[in-house]
C-alpha cells in the first residue's frame, strides 16, 4: 500500500474515477531527479511549512500509538518521576494484562454490547440514507430539494450533549411526549432510561443526527450515473422500479462497497460520547461499548495496563478487519477503500 | 470532475425528461408526507426549546413543562444565565477554546497541505504517509491520556486544543484544493523570483478562500462541540467549555451557579423558572451551529466535495 492509494481513503465517490496507473508526469519526475542538496535547497521552505503539522502528530498520534506497549507492563506511574521514567521502570508481563482482561465478564459484556449496536444499526440505520438520497433526487424541484437537505443536514453540526439533551426533553420522562400522555391519561413511557429499548434509542438518536448528511456523499454517487442510462431503459420499457433496481442500486454499488469495509473496519467503535452520556441513565449492562469499558474499567480506577490492553486489542481487530474487508472487496471485483500498487 | 450536489444541472427548469412516466398522485403525496416528517422532526424540538426558554413560570406551570404553543417573550433567562455566572465564563472558555484552537488549527493544516502539494519534493512521500497513516491507526485512550497528562497540559485549555489539532480529511482537502492551483501560474511566479512563503499567501491562498472558509467552519464546529476532552483534562470547573457545562447542569440535573445576587432589571420576573434557564442553555449552545451552518452550506459544495472529489 502506498500513499497515493491512501489518498483514497479521504476520496469516497473517487474509487471509480481515478486512474489505475500514477499520473506520467511523476514518473517522469521521480527518472531525471536532481542530487539531495539540490532539491534540499530547493525544498526546505516546504519541509519547514511540514514541521509544526508533522511534530503535533508524532507528539499526539505516533507516541501514544508506541505508548500502547504499555500494554505488556503492569504499568506504575509512581515508578519514576515522570511517564517516560515510569515507563522504563515499570515491569514487562508479557500477556498478563489481556489475560486479566479476556477473563473479565465485564469486558466481554462490553464487546457483544458494541458488536449487537453495530449489527443492528448496519440493519436499521445504514439503509436510510441510501433511500433518503433516492428520494431526494426523485424530486423535480430543485427548490424543495435545496430546503429539505438544508434542514436535515443541520443536526449533524449539534454536538451529542445537545442531541441528548434534545432526546431527553422530547422523550425523557419530563419530556413533552410524557407530559402530553399524562394529561391524557395514559401511562407515560419513558425510552430514555429503559435498558432493553436502549439499541433503538442510540440508532434513532444517530439517525436523527447524521441521516441527512449520511445522504451526501450517495447524491454525489446519484448525480455521476449517466442519464441515458435511464433513458435507454425507459425506451426499452423499464418502469421507475426496474430503473432503480437496474440502474441507480448498480450504480451505488462502489460507494455502498466503500462504506461498509469502513464500517466493518469500525465494527468495535460506536461512538464514545454518545454512550458516556447515556450510561448513567441506562445502566451500565445496556450501555456498556468497549470505549466507556476502557475509560470506566482503566482511567477512572487508573489501571493503565489493562486499559491499554483493551485499547490495543480494539484497534488490532479493527485493522485486520479493514485489511479483510478490503480483500473481500478486491475478491469481489470491487475497487474497495486502498488498491494494491 | 465536479459532483454538483446543491444545485440540479441534469433537469434545468424543474421539467420532467420526456421518457419519465407521470408521477402518480399517491407516490406524490406520500413523498411529501415523508418530507414533511422528516423537516418537522428537525425542527419541531428546536421549536420547542426556543419557545420554552422565553416562557414565563405560570406558562411552563400551566403546560406542565415544555411549551410548544408561545405566549409572551420573556427573556429573563437569559439575562440569568450571562449574569457573570459559570454559565457565561462556560461560553467565554468555549468561545476562546473555538477561535484560538481554529486559528491553530487552520495555520498548521495549510501550512503542511501546501509542504506536501508538490509530489516529487524532498521526502515528499513519507511525509504525507504520516499524515495518511492517521486515517487507519488510532492510538487508545490511555496512552494518549498519559502523553497529554505528562506533558503537563492537565486542567490546561492547550489540553482542548493540541490533541486535536490537525485533521487529515482537511488536510487531504486543503491539499488537494492547492493542487489543483493551475501550475502555469506557480511557475511564472517562481521565475518573477517569488518564494514558496509569497507564492502561499499572495497566489494559492486567495484562489482557496472557498475551501479554507469550510475546513475553518469545520474545525469551529468540532471545537465548539467537543465534550468528552474536557472531562478527561479539566477538573477545575471554571475552565468548563459550555457543552460540559450543558451536560453537568441539564443532562445530569445539577443546578447551575448563576451566581448569588437576583436580576433586577425592571419588567422583568427576578427568579425565571429553572427550565427557562435551562433550555435558555440548550439555545446558546445551539446558535454557533445554527449560524455557522449556512455558510458551511453555501461552499461545501464547491469546497469540500470538490476538492474530495478530485483528491
Amino acid at each position: 500500500m502506498s500513499t497515493s492509494d491512501l489518498v483514497d481513503v479521504a476520496a469516497p465517490g473517487d474509487d471509480r474515477r481515478a486512474p489505475a496507473t500514477p499520473p506520467p508526469r511523476r514518473v517522469a519526475r521521480r527518472r531525471n531527479r536532481a542530487p539531495l542538496r539540490v532539491r534540499l535547497r530547493r525544498d526546505w521552505p516546504l519541509l519547514l511549512m511540514t514541521a509544526p503539522g508533522a511534530l503535533l502528530l508524532i507528539v499526539f498520534h505516533y507516541v501514544p500509538t508506541l505508548g500502547n506497549v504499555i500494554a505488556f507492563q503492569d504499568y506504575n506511574p509512581f515508578a519514576g518521576d515522570s511517564v517516560l521514567g515510569s515507563f522504563l521502570n515499570s515491569e514487562w508481563i508479557g500477556f498478563g494484562n489481556f489475560e486479566t482482561l479476556f477473563k473479565d465478564p465485564a469486558f466481554w459484556d462490553a464487546v457483544r454490547n458494541t458488536l449487537s449496536i453495530t449489527l443492528f444499526q448496519l440493519v436499521f440505520f445504514f439503509p436510510l440514507p441510501i433511500a433518503l438520497a433516492i428520494l431526494l433526487n426523485s424530486l423535480l424541484s430543485g427548490r424543495v430539494r435545496g430546503l429539505v437537505q438544508s434542514v436535515v443536514y443541520l443536526p449533524h453540526f449539534f454536538s451529542w450533549v445537545l442531541v441528548v439533551t434534545f432526546f431527553v426533553q422530547m422523550l425523557g420522562g419530563a419530556g413533552l411526549l410524557a407530559q402530553e400522555m399524562r394529561q391524557h391519561g395514559l401511562e407515560p413511557w419513558n425510552i430514555m432510561t429503559n435498558p432493553d429499548t436502549f439499541i433503538v434509542l442510540v440508532t434513532a438518536e444517530g439517525v436523527w443526527k447524521d441521516l441527512g448528511w449520511g445522504a451526501i456523499v450517495f447524491l454525489a454517487a446519484l448525480a455521476g450515473i449517466d442519464p441515458n442510462l435511464y433513458e435507454a431503459a425507459a425506451a426499452d420499457g423499464a418502469g421507475r422500479w426496474r430503473r432503480l433496481w437496474h440502474i441507480t442500486l448498480p450504480g451505488l454499488r462502489p460507494i455502498v462497497v466503500l462504506l461498509l469495509i469502513l464500517r466493518l473496519g469500525d465494527a468495535l467503535s460506536v461512538g464514545f460520547e454518545q454512550y458516556i452520556l447515556q450510561r448513567d441513565a441506562v445502566g451500565r449492562q445496556a450501555a456498556e461499548v468497549l470505549d466507556t469499558f476502557v475509560y470506566y474499567q482503566a482511567i477512572v480506577p487508573q489501571q493503565w495496563g489493562l486499559g491499554a490492553a483493551a485499547g490495543l486489542f480494539k484497534a488490532v481487530v479493527g485493522l485486520t478487519l479493514v485489511i479483510a474487508a478490503n480483500k473481500l472487496a478486491h475478491r469481489l471485483g470491487e475497487q474497495g477503500v486502498y488498491r494494491k500498487s | 470532475m465536479t459532483t454538483v450536489i446543491a444545485s440540479r444541472p441534469r433537469r434545468p427548469g424543474n421539467r420532467r425528461p420526456a421518457w419519465e412516466e407521470k408521477a402518480t398522485p399517491v407516490g406524490q403525496v406520500l413523498k411529501g408526507l415523508v418530507l414533511l416528517a422528516l423537516v418537522l422532526a428537525v425542527l419541531f424540538p428546536l421549536w420547542a426549546v426556543v419557545v420554552t426558554s422565553l416562557a414565563s413560570r405560570q406558562t411552563i406551570d400551566a403546560a406542565g413543562g415544555m411549551v410548544v404553543v408561545p405566549r409572551e417573550f420573556d427573556p429573563s433567562a437569559y439575562f440569568t444565565i450571562f449574569n457573570g455566572g459559570q454559565i457565561s465564563r462556560a461560553v467565554w472558555i468555549s468561545t476562546l477554546v473555538t477561535a484560538g484552537g481554529t486559528a491553530v488549527s487552520l495555520v498548521l493544516t495549510v501550512l503542511a497541505a501546501y509542504g506536501l502539494s508538490r509530489p516529487g519534493s524532498v521526502a515528499h512521500r513519507p511525509l504525507l504517509f504520516l499524515f495518511l497513516l492517521t486515517f487507519l491507526i488510532y492510538p487508545g485512550l490511555v496512552p494518549s491520556y498519559l502523553v497529554v497528562t505528562s506533558l503537563g497540559l492537565k486542567d490546561s485549555l492547550w489540553s482542548l486544543i493540541l490533541p486535536t489539532a490537525i485533521s487529515a480529511f482537511n488536510l487531504v482537502v486543503v491539499r488537494a484544493f492547492f493542487m489543483n492551483v493551475p501550475s502555469e501560474l506557480l511557475d511564472s511566479a517562481r521565475i518573477d523570483g517569488a518564494g514558496e512563503w509569497y507564492i502561499l499567501t499572495r497566489i494559492v491562498l486567495p484562489l482557496s478562500k472557498a475551501v479554507v472558509a469550510v475546513v475553518g467552519l469545520f474545525y469551529a464546529v468540532g471545537y465548539w462541540n467537543a465534550y468528552f476532552n474536557s472531562v478527561l483534562y479539566i477538573d477545575t470547573s471554571d475552565k468548563w467549555p459550555i457543552q460540559r457545562v450543558l451536560q453537568t447542569y441539564i443532562l445530569a440535573g445539577q443546578s447551575p451557579s448563576v451566581t448569588g445576587a437576583p436580576v433586577n432589571i425592571p419588567g422583568v420576573t427576578a427568579y425565571p423558572p429553572t427550565l427557562a434557564v435551562k433550555m435558555a442553555v440548550v439555545v446558546v449552545t445551539v446558535v454557533p451551529a445554527v449560524i455557522v451552518y449556512p455558510f458551511v452550506q453555501r461552499h461545501f459544495t464547491k469546497g469540500v466535495i470538490t476538492g474530495a472529489v478530485k483528491g
